[in-house]
């Protein structure tokens, strides 16, 4: 359960950067891209993280990287943890670690598609996902303007109005209060 | 285009090779003609009155609206009492219910589908999605406004409407159907090419032939 002592141990193997602890038995690290794939490894193998939960991205546009998150679970003792990596947004490329867990290499070819990380050697990972015949910028990524997009694609009904929910609500329920 | 559709040979169990080229073997690719109606009007009513009574819905579910669909064709709403049906293939229906969003993929689904079911026939646009993009207004997989690309009888408003809202819709669109209003597909058929283009203006990777009766 206790994660620090986890972080001690990978620590001396991996180079690693600060434990963010979120709950006793969540937390996540941030480590270099070359040093993913023997920490995965060791985490399955050696400490029982055997499930991978989870692999996502997050579009740090400001700073011009992506954020990779493998989220890792051990079963038996009920907790988990979250690697890191920092990719450069500009020809993002990862390591594939379909072989590791097959069930990678559906979320790199979601990711491939969303995102646009490229994953070589992932199976069908140039396929398409979810899309078909997208002509665009990767749609999650955070410079797609989803709104202008939307507009110029598809034709809108006019006459549509938007309510904010709260201001709406409040009116309708207490029109004397403010 | 898909290696599946492409022309191509193939052996068949008895050793025969035969050329197979899907995109035009498969289908008719005579466009839709209007179906004019009967000679006389009392009979074209009675035609109507009895198309009124028979209505058989696509058991194809595109949006969260299709969880509604659920109660509605089980004991609790039992809509069965109301003469509507659920079928499972487009052969045997003649009610499209797009029951909310339809993203760019599920509508290359529902106009094949559409077009594979037979005169005469009724769309159902069910919920704000259809009507105008609903909560899913800016989404960029999404569209927004249903009637741009099939003929749209009748619009059930709510996000989600319930299986209430359905039963009273079914029962407007027989009213429809009775009055002779509803004429969809024979809307289809005449504006053929305005449906056709505003279909092909949103899936870019247009694989079908353009009629896939
Ligand atoms: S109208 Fe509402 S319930 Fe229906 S598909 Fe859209 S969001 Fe879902």
């Amino acid at each position: 359960m206790d994660m620090r002592a986890l972080y001690d141990r990978l620590k001396a193997l991996y180079p690693l950067g600060e434990l963010t602890e979120q709950r006793a038995n969540l937390a996540f690290v941030t480590l270099p891209a070359e040093y993913l794939r023997p920490a995965l490894l060791h985490l399955r193998d050696l400490e029982g993280y055997r499930h991978l939960v989870l692999l996502t991205a997050v579009d740090w546009l400001e700073d011009g990287l992506f954020q990779l998150t493998y989220l890792l679970c051990n079963r038996s003792r009920n907790c988990d943890i979250g690697l890191r990596v920092m990719l450069p947004r500009e020809g993002a490329t990862m390591a594939s670690s379909h072989d590791i867990w097959p069930t990678a290499a559906v979320y790199q070819r979601e990711l491939r598609e969303m995102f646009g990380i490229d994953f070589p050697d992932s199976p069908g990972v140039d396929e398409e996902f979810i899309l078909e015949g997208w002509n665009d910028i990767p749609p999650y990524r955070r410079d797609f303007d989803t709104l202008k997009y939307a507009n110029d694609s598809f034709a809108q009904r006019a006459g549509r109005e938007t309510r904010d929910p709260e201001t709406h609500m409040k009116q309708q329920l207490y029109p004397d209060r403010d | 285009m898909k290696p599946e559709l492409m022309k191509r040979m193939v052996k068949g169990p008895d050793g025969v090779e035969f050329e197979v080229e899907p995109m035009r073997d498969y289908y008719c690719d005579a466009p839709p003609t209007v179906q004019h109606g009967a000679y006389i009007k009392i009979v074209e009513d009675f035609f109507n009155w009895a198309r009124s009574q028979s209505l058989w819905i696509l058991g194809f579910g595109t949006g969260c609206g299709a969880i509604e669909m659920r109660p509605l064709m089980t004991p609790r709403f039992d809509a069965y009492r109301y003469g509507i049906q659920w079928r499972p293939t487009p052969r045997q229906a003649n009610l499209l219910v797009i029951s909310g969003y339809l993203s760019v993929k599920t509508l290359k689904r529902a106009i094949r589908a559409y077009e594979q079911m037979q005169n005469p026939k009724y769309v159902v646009g069910l919920g704000s999605c259809t009507i105008n993009g609903g909560m899913y207004w800016d989404s960029y997989n999404t569209i927004k406004c249903l009637d741009q690309y099939l003929p749209v009888d009748l619009y059930i408003t709510g996000c989600m409407p319930r299986p209430e809202a359905l039963l009273a819709g079914f029962e407007d669109l027989k009213k429809l159907i009775r009055a002779g209003q509803a004429e969809g597909a024979n809307q289809y058929a005449e504006r053929f090419d305005w449906y056709k283009a505003n279909q092909k203006q949103v899936i870019h990777d247009w694989d079908m032939p353009d009629y896939n009766w």
